[in-house]
């Protein structure tokens, strides 16, 4: 099938892979998927503790090109946001924004979970309390 | 703009040879008779052609030029022999025995022998793909009319024992059918050598035009027939109406004469190839598994896993310069790995990983250098962006995590 010119630079170029430090308490790690489904996203947040912004994110995906382009991405938004904001993130916007087709909408699923894994990694840790919304 | 485009899908499909095209391009317009007109020369050449063509099949197999069947391809073949047999055979038996890793062809077409009242028996293979013959002799039945085993398996190329089979069947007085595909034109696959009664393939994987195939039905020792599943004008001794697909014919003719002539010292070349592609790719890599038995396999085929990597994101890599596939779920419509390869006992995680290379009459040595680099930089690139592998080079137990499936 033929993707996106936005989803082949993702992941021709993919941006933010890397590993960040899970032992530091700035950091959430959401770890989604399973290797028999074909896929599994690692997504990194390194929060500031006095802003509450996203300072940094990393990703490691095993999958298609589409999850590796939508953890590319994904990171991409995370950074400069609030820990608030980025819960908003919705996977529909992915979705637009790379142009997934149909039988790829999962992948944006997965990496609307891996965001709000580490968004939940970070706040357990911190022992932030989950606002009810 | 000169773009590399190296071709290493030829399980897939294989380009026409030009010496086919060339035969035969005078039946589109010089030539354009219905073969089945029996008074004017426009049919006699026709006929003539399509005379010369089911000669160079017989000549391939070694079989009577009676004993051909053309047909739009090797699907329809496989449905003819499947179904014909099915309701030949019906007041002997109504139980075929067949393999998992059948083409979906013969597997579609024993599902829907099933719902006609039929009984089928899908044996498993062992962990190299080769069919257990003690378990294959055990599943006959005194209901038992035919047994259905492909020659070679077009994911991991691995032949089955046919000979051994054809014994069995001839012990036990059952009908043996093969869907042999991949195997037709590129070894030597003589039905009546190894007991065979009724045998399918197809013309474009054999350098041949798509759209046209045949099907092999024994004519003495036993006299096999087939109930016709396509009712018309009584064309192919009465088991396949139709007007003859002529230049396609012809052009599975010329194929046919080719790979007889050919296929010794192009089996010697590619298997040459193929080895010197699969070694430079587990040279350079770890992790690497090669799927399916390796002594009894095609000499064009290799399919190979490579641990911690997505298929379908590794083929992103290298897929604008190179032409593979693979068994991953992400590139079939269902999103369920390849079937064969589970059936081999490979876990999800490998067959989501694997890659089928598969070589043919146009791939040229420099291509196999140019793919080893291409696909192990490929999986080295899709490995630096995997988590588990990562974790895996941590020491990390992957069988310990707790995925979240989804």
């Amino acid at each position: 099938m033929a993707y996106s010119e936005k989803l082949l630079e993702h992941f021709k170029h993919p941006k933010n892979v890397g590993t960040l430090d899970k032992s530091k308490k700035s950091v959430g790690t959401g770890l989604v998927g399973a290797p028999e489904c074909g896929d599994v996203m690692r997504l990194q947040i390194e929060v500031d503790d006095a802003t509450q912004i996203i300072k940094d994110a990393k990703f490691k995906t095993f999958g298609c090109g589409s999850a590796i382009a939508s953890s590319s991405l994904a990171t991409e938004w995370l950074k400069g946001k609030s820990v608030d904001e980025a819960l908003t993130i919705d996977n529909m916007a992915i979705v637009e924004e790379l142009a997934l087709p149909p039988v790829k909408i999962h992948c944006s699923v997965l990496a609307e979970d891996a965001i709000k894994g580490a968004i939940k990694d970070y706040k357990e840790k911190n022992n932030i309390v989950e606002s009810k919304s | 703009m000169s773009v590399k485009r190296i071709y290493l899908d030829n399980n897939a499909t294989t380009p026409c040879d030009p010496r086919v095209v060339e035969a035969m391009l005078p039946f589109f317009y010089e030539m354009p008779g219905n073969a089945a007109s029996r008074n004017h020369p426009f049919g006699w050449e026709a006929e003539e052609g399509v005379n010369q063509a089911r000669q160079q099949i017989a000549d391939l197999l070694d079989v009577d030029t009676k004993e051909v069947i053309f047909t739009s391809g090797a699907t329809e073949s496989d449905n003819l022999a499947l179904k014909g047999v099915f309701e030949m055979y019906a007041r002997k038996g109504n139980h075929i025995i067949t393999l998992q890793t059948e083409h979906k062809a013969v597997l579609d077409s024993c599902k829907r022998i099933e719902k006609m009242g039929g009984e089928v028996t899908y044996l498993p293979v062992n962990r190299d793909g080769l069919v257990d013959l003690n378990e294959l002799e055990a599943a006959i039945t005194d209901k038992t009319i035919l047994i259905s085993v492909m020659w070679a398996n077009n994911e991991t190329g691995v032949i089955q024992p046919m000979k051994e089979i054809g014994d069995i069947c001839a012990k036990h007085g059952v009908l043996f059918m093969s869907d042999a595909t991949q195997a037709v034109g590129k070894i030597k696959t003589h039905p009546k050598k190894v007991g065979i009664h009724l045998m399918a393939f197809s013309a474009h994987k054999m350098y041949g035009p798509k759209g046209v195939g045949g099907l092999y039905v024994s004519r003495k020792n036993p006299r096999v027939k087939v109930t016709a599943q396509i009712d018309g004008g009584g064309h192919e001794r009465g088991m396949r109406s139709g007007t003859l697909n002529v230049p396609g014919i012809v052009g599975l003719g010329k194929a046919a004469e080719i790979a007889r002539l050919e296929m010794a010292e192009e089996a010697q070349r590619l298997s040459r190839l193929r080895d010197m592609l699969q070694k430079g790719l587990m040279d350079r890599l770890e992790e690497c598994y090669v799927n399916g038995n390796e002594d009894h396999r095609m000499p064009h085929v290799t399919n190979i896993s490579f641990k911690h990597v997505e298929g379908e994101g590794l083929m992103m890599t290298f897929n604008q310069d190179i032409a593979v596939s693979s068994g991953s779920a992400c590139t079939s419509a269902s999103l369920e790995p390849s079937y064969v390869l589970m059936a081999l006992g490979l876990g999800d995680d490998l067959a989501h990983s694997s890659l089928r290379l598969s070589l043919g009459r146009f791939t040229k040595e420099e291509d196999i250098d140019y793919a080893i680099d291409a696909i192990a930089a490929g999986v080295n690139h899709m490995r630096d962006l995997s988590p588990i592998w990562e974790m895996y080079k941590e020491g990390v137990d992957l069988e310990k995590v707790v995925w979240t499936e989804h």
